[in-house]
């Protein structure tokens, strides 16, 4: 570090905040593009079709709502920062709004009386029915109401503003707990379902679509009224290290417990989220503690794959027939060789540049094993099918829930062994290496045989993820190995926080469950995806459940 | 050639001095030779192409080569700077293309593509660059500007999440079939010189590509905007220190940046005919992998890089893949693009042409 940075560091880019009428038209103008955005790319149509509340308000209709909400809350702060009464501060929320809304009102009609689709595809006849509440599609009644619902939506927003923090903390809770079981209803719904002495609640609390409206009442005011009471009861602070422990076993408890309470689909999401802890605490070794940026992950949970099919298969090329037990520690060693020797080439790469030549080698292997050449070993593009089911004791493993089971078992014997290796003598040369490798080297750590252990065990976890994925599915295909695997892995890593085991649960919940729960809404969620993961990185840079060491370095 | 006691001194310094990685390199290193005289060798025993099939390769080799070093200039201009890659850059090139895919519909539209396709393609460049630059600078501002003073992958993360947002944002706007872009008149012909064949549209992309790399050049070399470019390149701190508005430099390099994918955007739709949504994942790989080549950093290296993969890509199918009597061997068309990255950054990571802070960094 050269001490300039001293210097550099406390530039921090402040925007100049203007008058509070510009404010509030920026803060309406923002709104009202984004819900045109949202329009137009089509995520209003597909999600115009749930219902939050039942027959009352969907879930198109809520998003497009806390846009103009949020546009008349910051309005609403901007005005109150520079001393406006809470009247005044009102109205530059409604002024907002009644921005977004002229904004949002325009596009409709411009969408209504132009034709753009042959450029837009989402700018059919069919949003500007769903965005019409009253008189004709693209009429002047039907634009004055969204002008009209805008400048009302802000107000609303800009008078939550108004409201005590404590209340306003309630309020945001009751609403995010509304939308949270109207958007996850099938999980709830299943989970109703499944309880014991709860089943009789399901149909009163969920219809075919979201939430009934009484049920909504019920939850939006009971969030709000628990926030309010935590908030305000008297309580004797509980240590940091007590509440991790605490959050942990919550976490643990969550795993163990809904999956087998819900439905089969929540159950194949979970086994996904399972496969996906292992690969991350993998990379996690990798990354996380030793500090190598491997972008051909992948390549690891492709060899676990394939070694199970040509393990377990009937398929002609299968090279012996053993049962998924043996096989699944044969595809560990197998992988774990195979990270042995993609490591060693890139021994001496550093940092991005490691990062893209373990891409290169990630996608030298996709192309292979896809390739005609290789068909007759691999079977090419169409793969290898037929992967026989593990079964113990003449008792077959079929189901998503019980491979989610062994996942998670899985998981913890791997999370176990993680944890050993990190507070060893190896894992503390790997933090060594991540934060300097030449001082590490100075230090007398062994950077080659680190480095490589780093590379092996990592690539022996995620070959073994991999081992489970080819036997749940039954069948391996290269199209299952692509480049976005190793980047999703990498994504949870960084978004649960680097070096983290906890981080790995939450992030692989966060960015592969919760993606995966929203498949109705199709390529969309790959939408969501992006946004969350830029979202998150810009509230907590340091990752959703960063690990303690970390904590500690950057409070200091 | 030195004496022959002095050489084996040499190869006994050299087993003094090594351990057993740098025989495993050494071993990869000769591997590799070894690969590629077999598969040349073999390839001019098959002698499958004739001297006609290679020339016309070569062109478009270096057409497309072109291209990839256009793209190859955001990557470089933006680690120059910012020492990070940005993930994004190849899905700021597919806007860019839609947007000229737009620009050269309404012209087409109005009838002006077909009666003056030299002063429509100028037209619908422009479109492309200033929607390149546009998106860039959304990069720029959501992605890199609030983690400036963080040492964190957040960057590269919000970067990868941006890609994420633009390819299905456009797959929502725009839809996921594929859009053809409209025809330029007589630039849809070809021509032919010494009996090959060649599609003026290569020409002119060839062309249009060697004008805005020579324009961003002499912006870098003779601008003052370049010289502060250079400066925050070489040592951002130092140049904060003398005056220079570090976030305004990083602002006009995505700028430029994009504007560069922007232009490549559209000349790769005018090569190939077509776009879709998902170009941007593939050409922004080999973008950088040609910025890597040339050695990151370093503008006429791109360049270089980009011509060489260009031409790599195009001529290796049949001169050093065929040689191996593979079946289906196009297949391993970006093995070799992808093995010349590795290549690079194992045994040369300053690149061809060389970067002078890259022993620094990497």
């Amino acid at each position: 570090m050269s001490s300039f940075d001293i210097v550099t560091s406390s530039f921090r880019i402040h925007r100049r905040r203007g008058h509070a009428v510009a404010e509030a038209v920026r803060a309406g103008a923002f709104a009202g593009a984004a819900a045109i955005a949202f329009a137009l790319v089509g995520a209003y149509l597909i999600m115009d079709r749930r219902f939050v509340v039942e027959d009352i308000i969907t879930l198109a209709q809520t998003v497009v709502l806390l846009f103009v909400l949020g546009g008349g809350h910051a309005a609403a702060r901007s005005a109150a920062r520079d001393g406006a009464t809470a009247a005044t501060a009102i109205g530059f929320g409604a002024l907002a709004g009644l921005v977004a809304g002229l904004l949002f009102a325009a596009a409709i009609l411009l969408v209504a009386h132009v034709g753009l689709r042959s450029h837009l595809v989402a700018a059919s006849p069919m949003l500007v029915r769903a965005v019409t509440f009253l008189g004709a599609p693209g009429s002047a009644v039907a634009a004055a109401v969204l002008v009209t619902a805008g400048t009302a939506a802000g107000s609303v927003g800009a008078a939550a503003a108004m409201l005590r923090a404590d209340r306003r903390t309630a309020v945001l809770i009751g609403l995010a707990a509304l939308l949270g079981a109207g958007l996850f209803r099938d999980v709830f719904a299943g989970l109703l379902h499944n309880l014991p002495g709860l089943a009789a609640l399901e149909p009163m609390v969920f219809g075919v679509g979201g939430v009934t409206p009484v049920a909504a009442a019920v939850i939006a005011v009971g969030a709000a009224g628990l926030s309010l009471v935590l908030h305000h009861r008297r309580r004797p602070p509980i240590a940091a290290s007590t509440r991790r422990r605490i959050e942990g076993v919550l976490l643990v408890v969550l795993l163990v417990l809904v999956p087998l309470v819900t439905d089969a689909f929540v159950a194949q999401v979970a086994m996904l989220v399972g496969l996906y802890v292992l690969m991350a605490m993998g990379l996690n070794i990798e990354l996380g503690l030793a500090g190598l940026v491997d972008l051909g992950f992948v390549a690891f949970f492709a060899v676990g794959a394939y070694t199970m099919a040509l393990a377990c298969s009937s398929d002609p090329r299968a090279a012996v027939h053993l049962s998924f037990w043996l096989a699944l520690p044969l595809a560990t060693t197998i992988a774990a060789v195979a990270g042995l020797l993609f490591g060693l080439p890139v021994l001496r790469v550093r940092g991005d540049y490691l990062a893209m030549a373990t891409l290169g080698l990630g996608e030298i292997v996709r192309v292979l094993v896809v390739s005609d050449a290789m068909k007759p070993y691999l079977g090419g593009s169409q793969g290898i099918i037929e992967i026989a089911r593990p079964s113990l004791g003449g008792w077959t493993l079929d189901t998503p829930l019980q491979f989610y089971f062994l996942a998670l078992i899985l998981a913890a014997l791997v999370g176990l062994v993680s944890w050993r290796l990190q507070h060893s003598r190896i894992g503390r040369a790997w933090l060594a290496i991540r934060e300097d490798e030449d001082v590490a080297q100075a230090l007398g750590i062994d950077l080659v045989a680190a480095k490589l252990l780093a590379y092996t065990v990592g690539a022996a976890f995620a070959g073994m993820a991999g081992a489970v994925f080819a036997a749940l599915i039954g069948s391996v295909y290269p199209h299952s190995f692509q480049l976005a695997i190793s980047i999703n892995v990498l994504a949870i890593l960084v978004i649960g926080g680097l070096g983290s085991l906890p981080g790995v649960v939450v992030g692989s919940l966060v960015l592969i469950g919760l993606p995966e729960l929203l498949r109705e809404f199709g390529e969309f969620r790959y939408l969501f995806y992006g946004i969350a993961l830029v979202v998150t990185m810009h509230l907590k840079t340091e990752g959703l459940w960063p690990a303690v060491a970390r904590q500690e370095a950057t409070d200091a | 050639m030195a004496p022959r006691h002095e050489r084996l001194e040499a190869l006994a310094e050299w087993r003094r001095q090594s351990t057993w990685v740098d025989g495993v390199l050494l071993a990869i290193r000769l591997g590799v030779a070894a690969t590629i005289l077999v598969g040349f060798g073999g390839s001019l025993v098959a002698g499958t192409y004739s001297i006609g099939n290679i020339a016309s390769f070569v062109v478009f080799g270096l057409t497309i080569g072109c291209i990839y070093a256009l793209v190859a200039l955001g990557y470089t201009m933006v680690y120059g700077i910012l020492r990070m890659i940005n993930f994004a850059h190849g899905d700021v090139m597919m806007v860019g293309s839609f947007g000229g895919l737009f620009a050269a519909d309404a012209l087409s539209g109005a009838g002006v593509l077909e009666a003056a396709p030299l002063l429509s393609l100028p037209l619908v460049v422009a479109a492309g660059m200033v929607v390149g630059a546009g998106v860039a600078l959304g990069v720029e501002r959501i992605a890199y500007r609030p983690f400036l003073h963080v040492r964190s992958l957040a960057p590269l993360i919000c970067a990868i999440g941006m890609s994420f947002v633009l390819q299905y944002a456009a797959r929502g706007l725009f839809g996921s079939r594929n859009r053809a872009y409209p025809g330029f008149g007589w630039m849809e012909r070809t021509f032919e010189v010494g009996g090959l064949t060649i599609p003026m549209l290569q020409v002119v992309a060839f062309v249009a590509a060697g004008v805005m790399l020579a324009g961003l050049l002499a912006v870098v070399r003779l601008t003052r905007l370049g010289r502060a470019m250079r400066a925050v390149a070489e040592d951002r701190d130092a140049a904060a220190l003398v005056g220079i508005d570090v976030g305004r430099v990083i602002v006009a390099t995505f700028a430029i940046g994009g504007a560069m994918a922007g232009v490549a955007g559209v000349l790769y739709a005018l090569v190939f005919k077509q776009i879709t949504v998902f170009l941007g994942f593939s050409l922004g790989i080999k973008g950088f992998a040609a910025a890597i080549l040339g050695g990151i950093g370093n503008l006429p290296g791109a360049l270089v890089g980009g011509l060489v993969l260009g031409l790599a890509e195009a001529l290796g199918p049949a001169l050093l893949l065929e040689g191996f009597a593979l079946p289906a061997p196009y297949q391993f068309k970006d093995v070799i693009g992808y093995a010349m990255l590795v290549m690079v950054l194992i045994f040369r990571p300053q690149g061809l042409l060389g970067e002078r802070l890259a022993d620094k960094r990497a």
